[in-house]
């Protein structure tokens, strides 16, 4: 598999990241690399093989289902580009 | 009066606790051996000094009350992966611009429980992704090591390359890291310093900076393994607010350094014997294993047969999480903002803007591989592919194998800047061939530094153990570092 001009930028767009004309085909390159890299897996048989989902074999734990945290909003945004009276401040999102 | 910088964890504490030296003493020595260092190693992002001042001064008072702590008054160097209240914390990153959090991660916590005191934050590859520590947005750190007879630099590996160039500088005591690939063995290895990658689940990940999170793990970067060990019972423990923290008792890890190998069985694994493989690499594992022989262990050829898709497998899994865990940088809860003409254009220019180039090549392959129709092709595969390479570790180890002995990488330490490795990305991640199984299986795993190349560089010798077995792992570096019986500090040129 390999990835096109137009897939570099459609996967730019689906991660967020601005992807500018000019380093599309560097990105190409490089996924293409990678992506030949992985081909090896194809090699290997894995009919039948579990994914592994839990790096040690254990059940997730499970916690009364309570408030243990919170109340403190100003703490939130504390780090936030721009807020005002405790909330995110965003560009408009509805027209 | 001795540098008191060069002194062991271990021997800075028992110079505290008999009062030849106080804290304030100690933290004064690594500060202005860090105000003069840092220019030319540029270790350190941010250095904490009034505050350690302030801790350790509250070092001394419980000292002398009697009431230290296991690490009491012991000045530490902290990766920037790790929350620190109020202090930079930003993975290294552009994107987390002037991010001091609310919140203590879980390790440093339980570090700062003990009495130990923080110098500052190291440098690192940015959000943990690198074998060089080039990729920081703050500029490489220089390894204090050189060739013989040369001037170039060369990287201390990473990602933990501040760390380890802190430790191995005597920058600090020992440092905190984190292992997702190899970014605490191979740097350690780089150094000529020991650094372990714990058990999965032994250290709570709760306040750490996410990359991967079925694959990282924090741990130290020491000058000794007895060091090593030390930290090590400090930074582990169970944490509720880590789901896959593991509910364990934490032995007294130093205790086991002595114990030696008697009577256990070394598995040498015939796939890490690379083709290309330098002959000094592979001299030093044969003198590895005697060294084991004659402390009474036996040795025994073991096969893991899907070492080689270890790393393909690896590049598939580590981008797929961090693409998920990296979506949190938006420009909206902490960070950097670049403003566009509407939410998704501020997005778009944000995260352009914020993250690196190696962060952005591993966003976009990790959202490629997880993109509607190749899900299972590539991530459920890669997560079978782990299922296989985990059973390799328990056939080996229900067919009696203790521990495993590797190279810890397949060569010394880099030059900045090395071209090669700038042209062909899979060239770098090369580097984490023999430590990328071990997060892959989840198994703990140490480096100690064992032997040096041509060039006088130090060379690292890995072990490899079973789950929750890290005294195991300690007891063997430990014959290691006794036999091998060298002096792995650098030559000061900085």
């Amino acid at each position: 598999m390999s990835v096109d001009a137009a897939t570099v930028k459609r996967i730019g767009r689906l991660a967020r990241i601005r992807i500018e004309d000019s380093e599309v085909a560097a990105y190409q390159d490089e996924l293409n690399a990678m992506l030949g890299f992985v081909e090896q897996l194809t090699s290997i048989n894995v009919d039948g093989v579990e994914p592994m989902t839990s790096v040690t074999p254990m059940t997730l734990r499970r916690r009364d289902d309570v408030v243990t945290d919170g109340g403190y909003p100003e703490k939130i945004v504390a780090n936030a580009p721009l807020s005002e009276d405790n909330f995110f401040m965003v560009p408009k999102v509805i027209e | 009066m001795t540098d008191l910088t060069k002194l062991s964890l271990a021997d800075a504490r028992k110079g505290l606790n008999d009062k030849s030296f106080t804290s304030t003493e100690l933290t004064g020595a690594y500060l202005s051996a860090i105000e003069q260092a840092n220019p030319s190693l540029n270790a350190y992002v941010a250095v904490t000094g009034e505050q350690a001042l302030d801790m350790a001064k509250a070092s001394d008072a419980k000292l002398a009350a009697g009431q230290g702590g296991a690490l009491e008054g012991i000045p530490l160097g902290i990766k920037d992966l790790f929350a620190t209240k109020g202090v930079h914390t930003q993975a290294a990153s552009h994107i987390l611009d002037g991010f001091k959090p609310e919140y203590e991660s879980t390790v440093t916590a339980n570090l700062w429980r003990d009495g130990a005191v923080m110098l500052g934050k190291l440098n690192m590859d940015e959000f943990a992704m690198g074998s060089s520590n080039e990729t920081s947005y703050y500029g490489p750190v220089i390894s204090p090591f050189r060739a013989e007879g040369s001037n170039a630099n060369l990287v201390p590996g990473g990602s933990s390359g501040g760390s380890a160039a802190a430790v191995s500088a005597w920058l600090c005591a020992a440092a905190t890291a984190t292992d997702t690939g190899g970014s605490i063995r191979q740097p350690a290895a780089f150094t000529g310093t020991v650094g372990i990658k714990p058990t999965y689940g032994r250290c709570s990940r709760w306040g750490t900076v996410a990359f991967a999170s079925s694959l990282d793990q924090a741990g130290p970067i020491a000058r000794t393994v007895e060091d090593a060990a030390l930290m090590m019972t400090s930074m582990s423990g169970f944490d509720p607010k880590d789901s896959t923290s593991v509910d364990l008792a934490v032995p007294d890890f130093a205790a086991a350094v002595e114990r030696g190998v008697k009577g256990l069985t070394i598995g040498v694994p015939r796939e890490y014997r690379m083709d290309g493989m330098p002959a000094e690499i592979e001299k030093l594992w044969q003198q590895g294993l005697d060294w084991l022989r004659a402390e009474g262990a036996t040795v025994k050829d073991i096969s893991l047969p899907h070492t080689k898709y270890a790393l393909p497998a690896y590049y598939i899994v580590a981008p797929a999480e961090a693409s998920s865990n990296l979506a949190r940088y938006d420009g909206v809860k902490f960070g950097l903002r670049v403003s566009g003409k509407d939410i998704t254009d501020m997005y778009e220019l944000t995260r352009a803007a914020g993250f690196g180039r190696e962060v952005k090549r591993r966003i976009m392959i990790g959202t490629y591989v997880l993109s509607a129709g190749y899900f299972d092709a590539y991530y459920v595969k890669a997560q079978k592919v782990r299922t296989l390479i985990k059973k390799d570790f328990e056939d080996a180890f229900h067919a009696g194998v203790d521990a495993i002995l590797t190279p810890a990488t397949p060569s010394a330490a880099f030059g900045i800047g090395d071209e090669d490795m700038a042209s062909d990305p899979v060239k770098m991640y090369l580097n984490d061939v023999f430590t990328v199984t071990v997060n892959m299986a989840g198994l703990p795993g140490i480096a100690v530094p064992a032997g040096k190349d041509g060039q006088g560089l130090p060379l690292g010798l890995q072990l490899i153990g079973k789950p929750f077995d890290e005294e195991t792992l300690f007891a063997a570096a430990r014959v290691i570092e006794k036999s091998a019986n060298l002096d792995f500090s650098p030559k000061r040129w900085w």
